[in-house]
């Protein structure tokens, strides 16, 4: 951790940025994957705050783009290995839908290394510890995103303050 | 109510192109029943008021307000909040107002980057002394000003209160007449920020009256380069359509004239971002069993993010592009 530099963030000038990276992990594989590395006192990065949803075939794209709008400097989802799906299929949707989301990051500005998907069965709590620490560093290269702040750049939110997020279109 | 007992009615056009005007008067005939019940007290696209004789009016003294078009400039947002002030129920009408609509996929692109092609590159422009528009600009005349142009394009809930929505692009006659007897007869939904009005809460696939084959989508088409099989989903036969990320209320209108959605009413209740809710959607329709077929089928739709965010730039999570898109 020492190519760290000294940016200012969202907490406050002058302190030492870290990477915020949003995970989504499924319960019965990559979760537990990232349990065992735990378990197993793995050292890695501890930038990554886990959500952990029942399949990878739940992750919402929304999800990804509501924690990119919301400050995350990346995002990673994680899923059981293709065929291995406690659902049989969920993790194929997930497969499917990855391309198309990292297009439309990449045409909103979001470099491609902000945003990862990959498989971590259960036993991979190696794999887990690995590619968090991979991807910090890939982040930690490119600086924060700061979504919130390069909204009101440009004079998103401008006016009445923007409504809280959740509570569109009813 | 004003002393003949007849409401007062308004309807303003900001960045927009004039249709959702045209589709107030698609009502047809039942015009002359809006007529015998209200008095038309400002329409810039139908009848000379000015903006001074609406600062004239007493705070609350329109009834209705339609306010259609996206807010792109500061003369957009002044008068927005002149509305706001002067009528008791302000209503976001059609597409750009409602999710920033067509103007809003400027916000892909910089201001900057927006006055070099419109102003410098544009093929059939003659500007050899590169004269861009200015907010203030003095004149041997006088001084002149002009509406400051906007870093991004922004729906009208960015900048007032609004207390309905009423999605699409144009919004469907039947549903605003709906609407506007809604309005009149006091039967409207509790007045809150941004309900939306004159639509359902499920998708366009929810009263898309064509057949689904629950077969996977082995390539994607574009609808010029193939006539597709009556009565079946055209989203199976390789032709995006949004209506399963989109809002009902149409009555599947494009879909039944050959068209596929094109997600003009927005997303659906309880969703925010439409674009990720119809890749949402695709995952689970793509015939793809490994990512590299993945990522060959969905290289064939072209500029996918203008398409999923067609009608909802400036709703959708991300709202603009990071570094002001000079691209």
């Amino acid at each position: 951790m020492t190519t760290t530099e000294t940016k200012p963030d969202r907490t406050g000038a002058g302190q030492k940025w870290e990477p915020r990276i949003v995970g989504f992990l499924c319960y019965w594989c990559s979760y537990t994957g990232a349990d065992g590395a735990g378990t197993a006192r793995m050292k890695y990065a501890p930038n990554v705050d886990i959500v952990k949803v029942m399949c990878s075939g739940r992750i919402d794209p929304e999800l990804v783009t509501t924690a990119f709008a919301n400050g995350a400097d990346g995002v990673v989802v994680l899923g059981c290995h293709l065929g291995d799906c406690h659902y049989i299929n969920g993790n194929h949707k997930t497969m499917a839908r990855m391309p198309l989301l990292r297009r439309v990051l990449e045409d909103y500005g979001i470099e491609p290394e902000r945003f990862r998907h990959d498989w971590v069965s259960a036993a991979e709590g190696e794999k887990f510890a690995r590619l968090v620490t991979e991807m910090t560093e890939q982040v930690r290269a490119l600086g924060p995103l700061n979504w919130p702040e390069r909204m009101r750049e440009r004079g998103v939110g401008h006016g009445a303050d923007l409504p809280p997020w959740g509570s569109n279109h009813k | 109510m004003s002393a003949n007992g007849k409401l007062k009615v308004g309807m303003y056009w900001a960045a927009s192109c004039g249709g959702c005007d045209i589709s107030l008067l698609e009502i047809g005939a039942r015009i002359l029943d809006l007529a015998q019940v209200a008095d038309v007290a400002f329409w810039p696209c139908a009848a000379d008021f000015k903006y001074k004789d609406v600062a004239a009016y007493p705070d609350g003294y329109l009834d209705v307000c339609f306010y259609n078009g996206s807010v792109r400039n500061s003369e957009q947002e002044e008068v927005a909040r002149l509305l706001r002030q002067k009528s008791k129920t302000l209503v976001a009408y059609g597409a750009c107002a409602c999710d920033g609509g067509i103007p809003a996929l400027a916000n892909y692109k910089s201001p900057k980057a927006i006055f070099q092609r419109v102003y410098h590159d544009n093929p059939s422009i003659d500007n050899p002394e590169g004269i861009e528009p200015q907010p203030n600009f003095e004149t041997p005349f006088g001084a002149v000003q002009i509406p400051a142009f906007y870093p991004a394009v922004l729906r009208l809930r960015d900048i007032v209160e609004v207390d309905y929505e009423l999605p699409g692009c144009p919004p469907q006659a039947d549903r605003v007449w709906e609407t506007i007897q809604a309005v009149v007869s006091g039967a409207v939904p509790a007045r809150n920020q941004h309900v939306r009005v004159g639509c359902g809460q499920k998708t366009v696939c929810d009263e898309c009256p064509l057949e689904k084959r629950e077969v996977k989508i082995t390539q994607f088409r574009r609808h010029h380069e193939y006539r597709p099989e009556p009565g079946w989903c055209l989203l199976e036969q390789g032709l995006l359509c949004m209506g399963p990320a989109t809002r009902s209320g149409c009555g599947a209108l494009c879909i039944k004239g050959g068209m596929p959605c094109e997600g003009c009413y927005g997303p659906a209740a309880a969703v925010e971002d439409q674009g990720a809710a119809i890749i949402g959607a695709l995952g689970g329709l793509l015939d793809a069993a490994t990512e590299e077929r993945a990522q060959e089928l969905v290289s064939q739709i072209t500029d996918p993010t203008g398409r999923f965010y067609r009608f909802t730039t400036a709703s959708g999570m991300l709202k603009v592009h990071a570094q002001g898109g000079q691209s």
